[in-house]
């Protein structure tokens, strides 16, 4: 009997974990059948034309640009803040410090806000400073949504740098400053990851640039500029109800979908293969 | 010489300083900026009445949050009612039985689960589970449903927090000692009464705040959920029935709120309502999560 | 020193068992870790209701064999096991067994005192629970009888139902001690059980095993030569995955038939 209950129990917890396999394959399968049909060049190298939003010619490269320039200007403003936030926690002040506790654990904090209230908040923060709905708007915002997972995924390899590494500058006389230089380079497949993960994150959230980047069907050509993103792009052709605009979300849900799993291998095999050098 | 590098080291020191400082006054600058944003409508009506009232109708002044407050519960809820079953059992395969090769397969499947788009996920939803719910589900218990429904978004939203219990749940069984397991199979107990009577009451703290986190991340879901619950204003009376979680209210109607006094309050409201319940679940969860896996000591 | 000449040199000189009653037998066992030998050959009877000390330097393989006694490298998919181990008779590699019935009449006190996370009174009756026991007048008796067993009865009565991780060390291994008996074992197999302990803890616990003795049958790893020359009424001497010297201590401290064993008793080895 005893024995019965284990082999149940086992086989209980593979069901279950085959079960997750067939959800996402299902998932997947379901956007490439849906968007493939509605897949061509055009959508990836035009912007919409007249009569886009009837059913006419054109494509979402204004997303896809959009999208991109929102990310990377997103990733390069949080880089410049998490690097110098973690390398503080973790090689300035004492490890496990009450700050650094205490610091550590408003990141988590931050880390789990979800991107509506980011959204918000960059809403209010434009209002308050005359900011219109635009390309700075939503990388502000998108930098706000990021900079805690950055320096979470940063902080997590900076804190298993061991104490000899970080003291071997210094007793060749460096200063504080000069070490970091040493040290960032150790942790560059570290960052790579946490920039992946990051992107990942920004270029697939809608309610962060719903409030804050606005939409336009042309490539923004400065940052005051309203841009458009991927993610709203298939949002509002779906509403729509044209059936061709729709099959068009489906290609840009397609479109995106396989932009995050690009994005997602290359994060693995980078953390995967640059650590083999530490 | 010697003087130049130190002052670049001073200042390098004094600007990290700075940003550690200012990523920390983040989380209070949202709290202060959404609290006086949302003082009109505090200060207006009676608080609990907002809370407790399902009328919404902004251009008449009536701001009921009863609805939307009650929508994310009721998904919330669901979704958890579904997920933690497959997640528990899930994770525990992965961290006891799975072998090495198996686990190399599965966690990157689990990762990429987590890293899909919302907006796909809401996508997926309608293609999927809307028509289930309106032509296979629904039928058997009310006479009509779109589809668009409670139950829709809490099936959706599972599906999006079971990747995050199961990494937290396979973090803290990792941080179990072998010994422990090695102690219950030393008197003679199997596998599965170690599992469920040793390590599943070792990690229950790290269970508990697995489920936190997920709730919290279930309340603050915005786009997945609203392409699939329907977003009608009246209060759901099945799980069949459309709802309005208040992600969702944000979300929808942020373009309008200019124009009616006090609809900004009343959607900054709704934002801070979510930013402090989740502001608390977080700090405890992460907090009993720290003492569980004996971070930082 | 190779592998025959070891194997002759036994031949030649045959272990001193005519009067053991032998309790645990290795015949021909072999175990393999990620393909590495790590024991060879162990040919070693552990005789009845006496205290049998494994010996030899770090790394010689002696927690190996311990743990192959109680089958606790069926959980590891790396260990690949050759040869029989008999008790009373029965292989317990046998298929036809059940590992949970081998391991309840083995009873494994580790290193470093594993508590499981429950009570006091709970950790003694998980084992009987497992097995079957119920009723709480019943269970409470035999929670009782054994925490009596290891002397901790009188400083915990008054508090079973709380957590054992307030104990200190040395009560937590006398727990685990407890832990392992309340499910009536035949042999205890001890983990340099005394090594994370204070002095007087360590005495405690050699205390209770040699009360234990008259009971059970218990296999001991330890780490000094000196707890060995206070305990052992066998001593089992091993050496790079290989059993060199088995007898009585009287016989192994002071007249080695290896040179080895003289070797390592002299300490120009450890």
């Amino acid at each position: 009997m005893r024995k019965a209950k284990n082999i149940l129990f086992k086989i209980l917890t593979i069901t279950s974990s085959v079960f997750i396999l067939t959800l996402l394959l299902f998932i997947l399968y379901i956007i490439v059948r849906k968007g493939l049909p509605a897949m061509n060049w055009d959508m990836i190298s035009k912007i919409p034309e007249g009569g886009f939003y009837l059913g006419k010619a054109g494509g979402v490269l204004n997303a896809i640009i959009g999208s991109i320039y929102l990310v990377g200007g997103a990733v390069i403003i949080s880089i410049l803040i998490s690097i110098p936030v973690v390398m503080y926690l973790n090689f300035i002040i004492k490890k496990n410090s009450i700050f650094s506790r205490f610091a550590r654990l408003c990141y988590d904090i931050l880390f789990g806000i979800p991107s509506i209230v980011y959204g918000a908040f960059g809403f209010t923060l434009m209002v308050f400073f005359g900011i219109k709905a635009s390309l700075l708007g939503g990388m502000i915002t998108i930098a706000l949504l990021i900079i805690p997972i950055m320096i979470r995924s940063i902080d997590e390899v900076a804190y298993m740098v061991p104490r000899d590494l970080i003291e071997a500058p210094k007793s060749l006389g460096a200063t504080n400053y000069e070490t970091l230089k040493v040290l960032v380079r150790q942790l560059l497949p570290g960052i790579t990851t946490a920039v992946l993960l990051s992107i990942g994150r920004g270029i697939g959230d809608a309610a962060t640039v719903l409030l804050t980047a606005g939409y336009t069907d042309s490539i923004p050509t400065s940052i005051t500029q309203p841009a458009a993103s991927l993610p709203l792009a298939i949002f509002f052709q779906l509403g729509s109800p044209i059936p061709e605009v729709q099959n068009r979300a489906y290609a840009s849900a397609l479109i995106l979908t396989i932009l995050i799993l690009v994005i997602s291998f290359t994060a693995r095999y980078f953390s995967k293969k640059l650590s083999k050098h530490i | 010489m010697i003087i130049s590098r130190l002052v670049k080291d001073k200042l390098a020191r004094y600007y990290m300083f700075v940003l550690t400082i200012f990523c920390l006054l983040i989380l209070f600058i949202i709290g202060g900026g959404l609290i006086w944003k949302s003082w009109p409508i505090i200060k207006g009506e009676h608080f609990l009445k907002l809370l407790t009232t399902s009328s919404w109708r902004p251009f008449k002044g009536e701001f009921g949050f009863a609805t939307f407050i009650l929508s994310t519960l009721y998904v919330t809820g669901i979704a958890i009612i579904i997920a933690l079953p497959f997640a528990l059992l899930t994770s525990i395969y992965l961290s006891e039985y799975a072998t090495k090769r198996m686990k190399k397969f599965f966690i990157p499947v689990v990762d990429l689960l987590s890293g899909i788009p919302p907006v796909i996920y809401g996508v997926w939803g309608t293609l999927t589970i809307v028509p289930l719910i309106s032509e296979k589900i629904a039928p058997h218990f009310v006479d009509f449903s779109t589809g668009y429904s409670v139950l829709a978004g809490g099936i959706v939203l599972a599906i999006m927090i079971m990747p995050l219990i199961i990494s937290i749940i396979i973090e803290v069984l990792s941080s179990v000692p072998t010994e422990m397991r090695e102690a219950s199979y030393s008197v003679g107990a199997t596998k599965h009464e170690t599992i469920i009577k040793v390590l599943l009451r070792k990690v229950a703290p790290g269970i508990f705040a697995a489920i936190i986190l997920a709730i919290s991340r279930a309340f603050g879901e915005t786009i997945a959920v609203l392409m699939v619950c329907g977003n009608f204003t009246d209060l759901p009376k099945s799980i069949y029935d459309s709802c309005y979680p208040l992600p969702a209210l944000i979300a929808n109607n942020y373009g309008e709120m200019m124009s009616v006094p006090k609809y900004e309050s009343a959607l900054m409201f709704a934002a801070l309502l979510l930013f402090v319940i989740i502001v608390l679940f977080n700090a405890v969860s992460r907090i009993i999560l720290n003492h569980v896996e004996k971070r930082y000591q | 020193m190779t592998n025959t000449n070891l194997s002759d040199t036994l031949e030649e000189n045959p272990v001193n068992i005519k009067n053991i009653k032998p309790h645990l037998i290795c015949e021909n066992l072999n175990i393999f870790i990620q393909g590495n030998h790590i024991l060879k050959n162990i040919n070693l009877t552990i005789p009845d209701k006496s205290i049998t000390c494994i010996i030899g330097p770090s790394g010689c393989g002696k927690t190996t064999l311990l743990r192959s006694f109680n089958r606790m490298h069926d959980e590891s998919t790396e260990v690949k096991i050759e040869g029989k181990l008999l008790l009373d008779g029965l292989n317990i590699f046998d298929e036809k067994i059940h590992v949970t019935d081998i391991r309840k009449k083995m009873g494994l006190l580790a290193q470093r005192p594993c508590v499981l996370p429950m009570s006091i009174y709970e950790n003694v009756a998980y084992g009987p629970r497992i097995h079957g026991m119920r009723g709480r007048k019943k269970l409470y008796g035999t929670v009782k009888h054994y925490l009596m067993a290891v002397g901790l009865w009188e400083e915990v009565k008054h508090r079973l139902k709380t957590s054992a991780n307030r104990l200190s060390i040395g009560q937590q291994q006398r727990l685990c001690l407890a832990r392992g008996l309340a499910v009536e074992p035949e042999i205890i197999l001890g983990d340099e059980a005394t090594s994370a302990l204070d002095p007087i803890s360590s005495a405690k616990i050699e205390e209770l095993f040699c009360e234990l003795k008259k009971q059970y049958t218990i296999v001991l790893v330890t780490h000094t030569l000196r707890q060995a020359k206070r305990m052992a009424d066998y001593v089992a001497f091993m050496y790079m995955g290989e059993l060199v010297e088995f007898g009585n201590p009287e016989d192994v401290f002071n007249h080695p038939k290896q040179q080895l064993t003289k070797d390592y008793i002299s300490g120009s080895f450890s």
